[in-house]
């Protein structure tokens, strides 16, 4: 089921100062039928209240929503034929596993014994079919997360939304359900949107990912794609862990440089620039002895990848005005701290961007 | 360390304990003692008082009362009604008052006002509204073309006077159910009634399973205070009727009143004890409800 939003508004009003909040601005989405989209921003960026607009629990103040050519701008979430995964999964505490997964077919007066056949079957298809006589909170949180999903799911929905699915879990858990929604999505074939302010996890499970920040995309594509050619400097920083390295840096006579220093060159007018290098971007170079050079603060090695972190020469000098940014090497270089390296940059490692944040190029 | 802790709990319970063991525990143990003496007279030998031993005769006495029988039903007609009905009218009242958040707070005074107000003149006013001729009840029957009822009169029969004393208990005791409901319904978390939005519940599906079970701690409460409560009616009954305690005299007259009318009476032999041996009856009953009702509702209140 293709979902599209088409001038999608929500604004909020506080109650205090009339102040108005854009918190979902003007957005023009179009969900792909089938896939596993992740919505991803900072928290606030409007994700989760775009999530609930296709639910229908908040309503637009301007725009409209489309399941394939079906309008459900004005419909009531129950007629939308939504399943919606809650952050803290609001599974009712005083149903069993079994209640809380047959209360959506009882309200939509299925047929007993199918009832209790579709129930079964979610539950074995989230792996729970052991624990349907208990209560919630007998149950761990990852198990909890699957009642809901299964709740969500058993109804046979047109588009399954999860909010922040992971957020409650902890690290080892988190690893294992996010295997399982992924696993659960492609069994069913079902749209399925999710919410998270975790790129890891938005880039790791998503087909696609829909960037957003203040209420409006940023960018959509897929994981690898938005990572590799990002189109602004927000874009590139939120993606990446460790996050990419911003140097204030110039462009002068087609050549771009960093404190003087020549890095690469660039078919583009004189102008101050920032450029974005991903750590894993750099290569050790001392053989040709590159301009680009700098003394190494602090060596880090873990496995296979050595990470040099370096503090920029920075003009005050104090110590909140330093900067340092990371780099991401071969651990089989041998540096040590304190090292003068050279490096070359990777060009498609390198992004452009003008003061503004806007990609250059 | 541990005996000084709880020397310094005992001072802190001191106020407490002393003031329940001069007008509660002394009380009830003398009740209870009062109950069993034979042919007391309180105020013979210059106050002191006179007994000529020990009986059970009291009880034998009560029981074998007309009157007594009389006010346990009367008592229990009261609370086995009004307790339910009322709780199930709070619940809707609480509810509705959710949908309206805009006129919420000025309904809310609305119902609460009668907490604040005093039983007897509020019952003097219902008095007035279930008056033969003039009252306002009967002015409504009349528009649907129904001969006056005498709701609280001479003539009045006992179930026209259970009705008008059944009114006014439910309406009076609103109040309070109405302010712990729609506390109670503030603390449950909204995600459970966007969820069941979400399931496609209805409006009654969601009131059913979702809205009374998260309220059934609150709803146990308030069954067990308001039943042991409505088993000492008193206050309503003069309220509506005035000391004579009915329509005729004693005509509905409860447990406490019937408990009153003797200890009122004290000056003849033995009377005092017969009002302790009902009081004391009334506190078994009330024990033995309360703990009935714990026990039914553990398996029905969730979580």
């Amino acid at each position: 089921m293709e979902i599209r939003m088409a001038n999608l508004t929500k604004i909020f009003t506080s109650k205090k100062d009339k102040k108005e909040v854009h918190a979902v601005d003007h957005v023009d989405l179009t969900i792909p039928s089938g896939k596993l989209i992740g919505l991803l921003g900072p928290s606030g960026c409007g994700k989760s209240t775009t999530l609930y607009l296709i639910a229908g629990l908040l309503k637009q103040n301007e725009g409209q929503i489309f399941f394939e050519d079906d309008e459900v701008s004005e419909m009531p979430p129950e007629k939308r034929g939504i399943g919606l995964v809650f952050q803290n999964y609001a599974l009712y505490p005083h149903m069993t596993v079994r209640d809380n997964i047959l209360f959506p077919l009882q309200n939509l007066k299925v047929e007993k014994e199918e009832a209790k056949r579709r129930t079964i079957e979610m539950a074995e298809l989230v792996g729970l079919q052991e624990m349907l006589d208990r209560k919630p909170k007998e149950l761990s949180g990852g198990q909890q997360q699957r009642v809901a999903i299964a709740r969500a799911l058993v109804k046979k929905p047109r588009v399954l939304l999860l909010d922040e699915p992971l957020s409650n879990l902890d690290a080892r858990l988190r690893l294992q359900t996010r295997e399982e929604i992924k696993r659960i999505q492609r069994e069913t074939g079902i749209t399925t949107v999710f919410v998270t302010h975790d790129q890891e996890e938005a880039m790791s499970i998503s087909d696609e990912i829909v960037v957003m920040k203040d209420g409006v995309i940023q960018q959509m594509g897929l994981p690898q794609e938005v990572y590799d050619h990002p189109l602004n400097l927000f874009v590139a920083k939120f993606l990446g862990n460790p996050q990419i390295n911003v140097f204030e840096g110039d462009i002068k006579g087609g050549k771009v440089l960093i404190e003087d220093m020549h890095i690469e060159s660039a078919k583009l007018p004189d102008q101050q620039i920032l450029i974005g290098v991903r750590p894993e971007g750099f290569l050790v170079d001392n053989t040709l002895k590159s301009d680009f050079k700098f003394a190494v603060n602090l060596v880090e090695t873990i496995g296979r990848d050595t990470t040099l972190i370096i503090d920029m020469p920075s003009e005050e000098g104090g110590l909140l005005d330093k900067k340092s940014f990371k780099v991401i090497v071969d651990a089989s270089h041998r540096i040590q701290t304190g090292d003068l390296v050279h490096f070359t940059v990777k060009p498609e490692k390198m992004h452009l961007f003008d003061l503004d944040g806007g990609l250059l190029k | 360390m541990e005996t000084k802790n709880n020397l310094k709990a005992w001072f802190y319970l001191a106020p407490m304990l002393i003031l329940m063991a001069v007008f509660t525990f002394y009380p009830l143990i003398n009740a209870f003692i009062i109950s069993f003496y034979k042919d007391y007279l309180p105020l013979a030998n210059n106050g002191t008082g006179s007994i000529s031993g020990y009986t059970l005769h009291n009880y034998v006495v009560i029981f074998k009362n007309q009157l007594f029988w009389k006010a346990i039903l009367n008592t229990f007609v009261l609370a086995f009604v009004s307790v339910p009905v009322s709780i199930i009218v709070s619940l809707f009242i609480s509810v509705s008052l959710k949908a309206i958040p805009k006129l919420k707070g000025f309904f809310q005074t609305v119902f609460f006002l009668p907490y604040v107000t005093n039983a007897i003149a509020v019952g003097m006013a219902f008095a007035v509204l279930f008056h033969k001729d003039y009252g306002l009840f009967n002015v409504v029957l009349g528009l649907f073309k129904i001969t006056p009822i005498d709701w609280i009169g001479g003539t009045a029969s006992w179930w026209a006077q259970m009705s008008a004393l059944m009114v006014f208990t439910i309406w009076s005791s609103l109040a309070f159910k109405i302010l712990v409901f729609t506390s109670g319904l503030e603390n449950i978390d909204k995600q459970y009634y966007d969820a069941a939005r979400i399931d496609s519940a209805s409006k009654w599906t969601i009131f059913k399973r979702i809205t009374v079970p998260l309220l059934s701690p609150l709803i146990l409460y308030i069954s067990i205070t308001s039943l042991i409560g409505a088993l000492k009616a008193y206050n309503s009954v003069i309220g509506l009727f005035g000391e004579k305690l009915g329509g005729q005299p004693y005509s509905m007259i409860t447990i406490v009143a019937f408990v009153y009318k003797y200890r009122a009476d004290f000056a003849f032999q033995g009377f005092y004890s017969y009002a302790a041996s009902a009081a004391i009856i009334l506190f078994f009953i009330t024990l033995i409800f309360s703990v009935l009702q714990t026990m039914v509702s553990r398996s029905r209140v969730h979580y």
